[in-house]
């Protein structure tokens, strides 16, 4: 080893050198170490993932719309993420936990969000929906990077419990600038805690293309910090799930966290609040359009004889059937009574909360029924 | 009974409630081999083991949010910050998960932490090591803070700290880790007051003082001195600022007509304005003259050769006796 350690070459926007197993023209391809970790992924579990994929896809397009209408407040757009968010989430075991950020929406999904989980936070009618305890799921994080720190903690938690679970943290591009996901990595090593991380690379913070936050690929740091990285195709589902499947085996087997950078982009706005088109081209957009991993599985699957228009309908359909009930759970939703703002700020009784609750009920008491605020 | 001293007992503490707990860790810098710089954990990792005594990185946010996490997975984690000054790196742990975790999710997801503070001025210590922030934790919904003042306080809150379903921050005045006093450590914590109760340490008919921390025993030697001048003096200890025992508060000051906050912190929107103007809300009919607040200068914290001249000492708590009970003062000749 010399003295000086020099970054190995490569640029943060480096497309070329990624792990593929599903070329962007649906091609098969090999990857020296993912192909055993995908070798079992036959048509049907193929069929499967395109599935999900297609779901979160319009669970996505419902999501937008519902805000255009005035039924949501804000939504995240997840499209041209679905592979990374599908692949890895399928990969993991139910008894694992995952804490994700405010985009995964595929990841709730997978892990059994129902259609009202969707669209109740988003409305603004509850911060959360489901117990995080029921899903294995964290409520999703919307401090970026903080809920890295949360998997390394919930990891040690493991390790003292002596199972083989593994805690999961999902994030993007712009939490690796943050303070917090370096501090998940420094804990997450020093203890060899069983956690993979897993940076879905979008390309952009908000308007903030990742040359800002790196110069160098973002799977390069880990091993600065003692972890084991993978750069793979974000946009190709096969590969993202098998390069979760060798990161979870690596964590489950005692082995410490994995980092994986699945490079994908995000092809919507950052939130509905957003104008991509004041900092970025429409080439660059038509470009990955190019890339994308519905479009390149069902390539795959039309030639290998697995994508049929049966099996279109039937995905249509469910996908329309879970927009449906999104929309059903949105429109119909019961906003809570007014003293449910002072409900859950304590476990146990709060002289100080206890008071106001007393006198804004008092108050609210003054109205008749037909005045009372709503 | 047993003497200790209030660093003693609060190991005491850590240790009972380890013992009877074995879902509570203790984690932080330097807690382990070393015992923390304060001490307070000392003995604990060869009792208890690496696994539930963790030394951290050096990192305040890293050990806040993993301290999230382990209470995700229904660890009760006490922190050790290891200075007040320290903290900030982890505030945003604090303020937007550890307090609102619970309030996010309906109440599914409880964050029993306790985080231990090394707390506030008198010790002579390099700048960010006398810091007194509570005021930030008090303004933020979903934490509980308590400050300590006696060895068998510090003893039984602690027990109760970590004990409770939500989140504590519990500040440890430096100055008095080594002072001593009689601890019950059979009691049972049940027999104990509530952590959120306040006490009234000295009773009085003229004056209530209301004090925190350290600031406890210098109300407490201000009101020997006024005694000598005939002066009747309540002291009390709030004990907790959130939520503070207003029932104890009112009932003093309804009494006394008269009222002096101290604390070492700053005065611009400290606890003490909040005192007062709840005080005022409460008491206004029963007050005999404008209450008055003896704090810390609206600076950040001097440099220790000079710090005596920031914390508020008994001389001037009793200056603003003096301005309560409409008697010669310091601000007497000073036009308002």
């Amino acid at each position: 080893m010399t003295h000086t350690l020099a970054p190995v070459s490569g640029v943060s926007t480096d497309l070329d050198d990624l792990a593929r197993l599903l070329t962007p023209d649906g091609e098969r391809v090999s990857d020296p170490q993912l192909d055993r970790w995908a070798a079992d992924l036959d048509r049907d579990a193929l069929r499967g993932l395109y599935r999900d994929m297609a779901l979160t896809r319009r669970i996505d397009t419902e999501g937008v719309a519902l805000q255009r209408q005035g039924h949501l407040g804000l939504w995240a757009p997840a499209q041209g993420q679905e592979a990374v968010q599908i692949g890895t989430a399928r990969a993991c075991r139910d008894d694992d936990f995952l804490f994700p950020s405010y985009r995964e929406l595929g990841v709730q999904v997978v892990r059994g969000a129902r259609p009202a989980d969707l669209v109740l936070s988003w409305r603004g009618e509850q911060h959360s929906t489901y117990d995080p305890h029921d899903l294995n799921l964290a409520t999703p994080q919307i401090i970026i990077g903080a809920q890295s720190l949360h998997a390394a903690g919930y990891a040690m938690g493991i390790q003292r419990d002596g199972t083989d679970q593994v805690a999961v943290a999902y994030f993007g591009d712009g939490a690796t600038s943050q303070g917090d996901l370096n501090e998940a990595l420094v804990f997450a090593s020093s203890f060899r805690s069983p956690v993979v991380f897993v940076c879905s690379n979008n390309q952009w913070a908000i308007s903030e293309p990742v040359t800002v936050q790196a110069k160098f690929p973002i799977a390069g740091r880990a091993p600065g910090f003692g972890i084991p990285s993978l750069r793979v195709d974000g946009n190709d589902v096969i590969a993202c799930t098998a390069a979760m499947r060798w990161a979870l085996d690596h964590a489950r087997g005692g082995k410490g966290p994995v980092f994986i950078e699945a490079v994908t982009y995000r092809m919507g706005p950052h939130t509905t609040s957003d104008d991509p088109t004041r900092y970025r081209s429409r080439d660059e957009v038509d470009a990955w359009r190019r890339r994308d991993p519905l479009t390149r599985l069902e390539a795959h699957l039309r030639a290998v004889d697995g994508f049929d228009e049966a099996f279109q309908a039937s995905v249509q359909h469910d996908g329309d059937r879970f927009a449906a009930a999104m929309r059903e759970a949105a429109i119909t939703a019961e906003t809570r009574p007014p003293l449910a703002v002072l409900d859950h700020v304590y476990a146990e009784p709060h002289t100080g909360i206890d008071e106001q609750r007393l006198r804004f009920s008092a108050y609210l008491d003054g109205f008749s029924d037909e005045e009372a605020p709503r | 009974m047993t003497e200790l001293t209030m660093g003693k007992a609060l190991t005491a503490g850590l240790r009972r409630a380890m013992a009877d707990d074995d879902r509570v860790l203790v984690m932080g810098e330097d807690v382990g081999a070393l015992g923390g710089v304060f001490r307070i954990t000392d003995g604990l990792l060869a009792e208890f083991g690496a696994q539930r005594v963790i030394d951290t990185p050096l990192a305040e946010s890293g050990i806040m949010g993993t301290a999230v996490g382990l209470a995700f997975r229904g660890y009760r984690p006490v922190v050790e910050i290891q200075f007040d000054g320290f903290v900030y790196p982890a505030f945003d742990q604090i303020v937007c998960q550890v307090a609102k975790l619970h309030y996010r999710t309906l109440g599914r997801v409880r964050m029993p932490i306790t985080i231990r503070i090394p707390w506030a001025g008198g010790v002579g210590a390099a700048e960010h090591h006398s810091e007194s922030p509570e005021a930030y934790f008090v303004h933020t919904a979903g934490l509980r803070v308590v400050a300590v003042s006696n060895p068998q306080d510090a003893y039984t809150m602690l027990r109760q700290a970590i004990a409770s379903d939500d989140p504590v921050v519990f500040f440890e005045p430096k100055r008095l880790y080594h002072t001593k006093g009689e601890v019950d450590v059979d009691a049972d914590v049940a027999d104990a007051a509530p952590m959120g109760v306040a006490r009234v340490v000295r009773e009085g008919t003229d004056v209530t003082l209301l004090a925190y921390g350290a600031q406890v025993l210098t109300c407490l030697d201000a009101a020997t001195a006024a005694e000598d001048e005939g002066t009747s003096i309540e002291v009390i200890d709030l004990r907790s600022l959130s939520p503070v025992d207003y029932r104890t508060v009112t009932a003093s000051v309804r009494k006394t007509g008269r009222v002096v906050v101290t604390h070492e912190a700053a005065r611009e929107a400290g606890v003490g304005a909040e005192l007062i103007a709840s005080i005022t809300e409460s008491c206004f009919h029963y007050l005999e003259a404008p209450p008055q607040r003896v704090t810390g200068h609206d600076i950040p914290y001097p440099p220790a050769k000079l710090e005596k001249h920031h914390l508020p000492d008994l001389d001037r708590i009793l200056d603003a006796v003096d301005r309560v009970l409409d008697r010669p003062n310091s601000l007497s000749e000073v036009s308002s």
